[in-house]
């Protein structure tokens, strides 16, 4: 288990430092920062002083290990538009976005689990039927649309709900419920396929021989090993969930750090948009990594590679 | 001899898109405390899903149905999934024929062997564990103390299929099932398991229904025979009669597929039997062998019955005498010894 934890976590450090050079690329893909920061009426003195100032005349090497040794420490130098340290803006953004993957994927996975237990139990069901329906109606179903209906059903034909802010937990249901939905029905078809798959091996029969009652082959022999596929999913979902997190606050206006990466794309905030890529992705890649460990925990035969 | 086990006319039925599979056609069978059956056949014949049927753990969509099926004196077929998960792995135990996918990856052997016997008898912790570090002992396992803590996936075939035996025994078992224990395994370790097998039977005085398709391992550990065919049996009785006096055309030629030592000359071809097993979709009457029996002639097409030619030895043949006069004096394979494992 330690070999096989120190190797991830090796792969987890080399792909981290790949991720931050091709972020901090990103900054000169729309061409010189320092000109586009200077506005359209600056003057060749005024980039001069803004390259002298951001440390764009240095060479990139430079610069991107100097970003980098100040991203490491939590550095990530001033945003343009805020006048202030970047990293003070994400610290207080941050908890709106990891209140919202959280709940989202807590609701996901209360949604989808259950119902992948019984779409697998009762195959071709009724029940089962109507867990593919929803599994499709989402897939197919455009997330800011579906905000939007959840917007027009529940906060005004029905006012229950507050359409936007991010005040109270009444502001999270219904980016939770989007956001969440989203994942379920990837979570329940493979905890369906994955679950169809064990209860009919060996092992599951073993069990059954045994005398074992259902419910401790389903839940102690059978859902163990159908889960491990869905942890996985999990931590790869949550990275897209942050992602979604950018389109899902900003149509409910929730002051997430997605909601600041929109605002900073769009007022060439760079220092801002370059420190929230960066954080979403290395939060991606530590959860990555612990839902490796997770899954070599409920695997014993993934330990030893 | 009380007997522990007894069926029948046990039929199993598979509903399919071209018809309904009649896997296993009516078969009847005893087995006694201290006795060792052997059900035999080729590959299909029905003899996973017969020892199946008696766990009642058949594929969902398999039907079974029995005239009886009375096992320590209960009728099984009048008992519920909850009376019959009473008896599953506690006084009916059973082995697979796949030892390396039929113990749960997640869990230790220990934790495998003890639940068992947890939910069965009312033992503590400590005493489950002492029965499962005993029975590692008893099926060869060295260090078993220390094997309770791993993981399937680091132990061999072998030593997965001796963790399978141990883990059937755990609540001392009036029946043990082994179904084709040792076909995953290589010829050296075979040999280990089958004599391991008859070892603990002796020692545990259980009765033995042991399913191959190898009448080498009949030889050697079978006290009576059941030779099936198609979902039927063709021929029953005493392994030293089968092996002395194969009456059914099918037994006789499956005895001239195995080579006898001392007969069969270097070089000299081994029998096969010609033609190919019947559909078992949909009804049949008469014998199912006739369309390869070299014997077959118009009263093997009429509906047949099992008839015994010396008492305990039973054919399923409607010339049995014919044939055995036919062929009397040209057994080929009556040298064999019976019952003692080699
Ligand atoms: N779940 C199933 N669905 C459909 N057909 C099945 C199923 N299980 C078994 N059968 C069919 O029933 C017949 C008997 O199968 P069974 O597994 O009992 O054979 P067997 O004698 O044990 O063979 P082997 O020596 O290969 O293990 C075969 O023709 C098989 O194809
Ligand atoms: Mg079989």
């Amino acid at each position: 288990m330690l070999v096989y934890t120190a190797k991830r976590l090796l792969l987890a450090i080399l792909v981290s430092l790949t991720v931050s050079a091709l972020v901090f690329s990103l900054l000169y893909l729309s061409g010189d920062p320092a000109t586009a920061l200077a506005g359209e009426r600056a003057n060749e003195a005024d980039i001069q002083a803004i390259k002298a100032a951001y440390g764009f005349d240095q060479p990139v090497y430079v610069q991107y290990f100097k970003w980098l040794g100040g991203a490491v420490q939590g550095e990530f130098g001033q945003s343009v538009y805020f006048r202030m340290p970047v990293i003070d803006l994400i610290v207080e953004r941050l908890p709106v976005t990891m209140m919202l993957g959280v709940s989202a994927m807590i609701f996901a996975l209360v949604l989808a689990i259950p119902l992948g237990v019984l779409a697998a139990m009762y195959q071709n069901s009724l029940i089962d039927r109507a867990a593919l329906l929803l599994a499709v109606v989402g897939q197919a179903m455009p997330s800011f649309w579906f905000a939007l209906m959840l917007i027009v059903v529940f906060a005004y034909w029905v006012p229950i709900l507050p359409a936007s802010g991010s005040d109270s937990w009444e502001h999270f249901v219904l980016p939770t419920i989007v956001l969440g939905y989203y994942a379920t029905p990837a979570f329940m078809r493979l905890t369906r396929t994955g679950l169809l798959d064990v209860l009919s091996s060996d092992y599951v029969r073993t069990a059954r021989a045994k005398g074992l009652s259902p419910a401790m082959v389903l839940f102690k022999h059978a859902l163990r090993n159908a889960i491990i596929p869905v942890v996985s999913l999990a931590a790869v979902q949550f990275g897209f969930m942050l992602t979604g997190s950018i389109i899902i606050e900003t149509v409910f206006a929730l002051h997430g750090a997605g909601f600041l990466a929109w605002e900073s794309i769009s007022r060439s905030d760079f220092p801002t948009v370059q420190a929230v890529l960066l954080l979403f992705s290395w939060f991606y890649i530590i959860l990555t990594f612990l839902a490796d460990l997770l899954n070599a925990w409920l695997n014993p035969r993934i330990r030893v590679a | 001899m009380t007997t522990t086990l007894s069926v029948e006319n046990l039929r199993v039925s598979i509903p399919l898109s071209a018809g309904v599979l009649h896997a296993v056609r009516g078969i009847s069978f005893e087995v006694a405390r201290g006795e060792t059956l052997c059900l035999v056949g080729e590959s299909g014949c029905g003899k996973s899903l017969t020892s199946l049927a008696l766990m009642n753990l058949l594929p969902s969509r398999a039907k079974r149905e029995a005239d009886r099926i009375s096992f320590d004196g209960a009728d099984l077929l009048k008992l519920g999934e909850r009376g019959m998960a009473k008896v599953r792995g506690n006084t009916m135990a059973m082995i697979f024929q796949e030892p390396m996918t039929s113990l749960n990856p997640a869990y230790t052997i220990g934790n495998q062997l003890e639940e068992g016997i947890r939910l069965h008898k009312n033992v503590s912790a400590k005493e489950a564990r002492e029965r499962a570090i005993y029975l590692l002992e008893k099926v060869g396992i060295t260090a078993a103390a220390s094997r309770l803590g791993q993981y399937p996936h680091q132990l061999s075939g072998g030593l997965r299929q001796r963790v399978m035996i141990a883990m059937a025994l755990m609540c001392g078992p009036d029946l043990l099932i082994c179904d084709e224990p040792t076909t995953a395994l290589d010829v050296t370790i075979q040999a280990q398991i089958l004599h391991l097998i008859k070892d603990l039977q002796r020692e545990f005085d259980m009765a033995v229904i042991l399913i191959t398709h190898d009448l080498g391992v009949v030889a050697r550990v079978a006290d009576r025979v059941a030779v099936m065919y198609a979902g039927e049996i063709i021929e029953s009785g005493v392994v030293g009669e089968i092996f002395s006096r194969p009456t059914h055309p099918y037994t006789q030629g499956l005895m001239n597929c195995i080579p006898v030592p001392g007969k069969t000359r270097q070089g000299e071809r081994l029998g096969t039997i010609p033609g190919i097993v019947p559909s078992m979709i949909g009804e049949m009457t008469g014998c199912a062998f006739a369309n390869r029996c070299a014997y077959a002639q118009d009263i093997c097409l009429q509906p047949l019955t099992t008839h015994d030619i010396v008492p305990g030895h039973a054919v399923r043949c409607a010339r049995a005498e014919e044939v055995l006069a036919l062929t009397a004096g040209s057994n080929q394979a009556g040298t064999i010894q019976s019952g003692s494992p080699a």
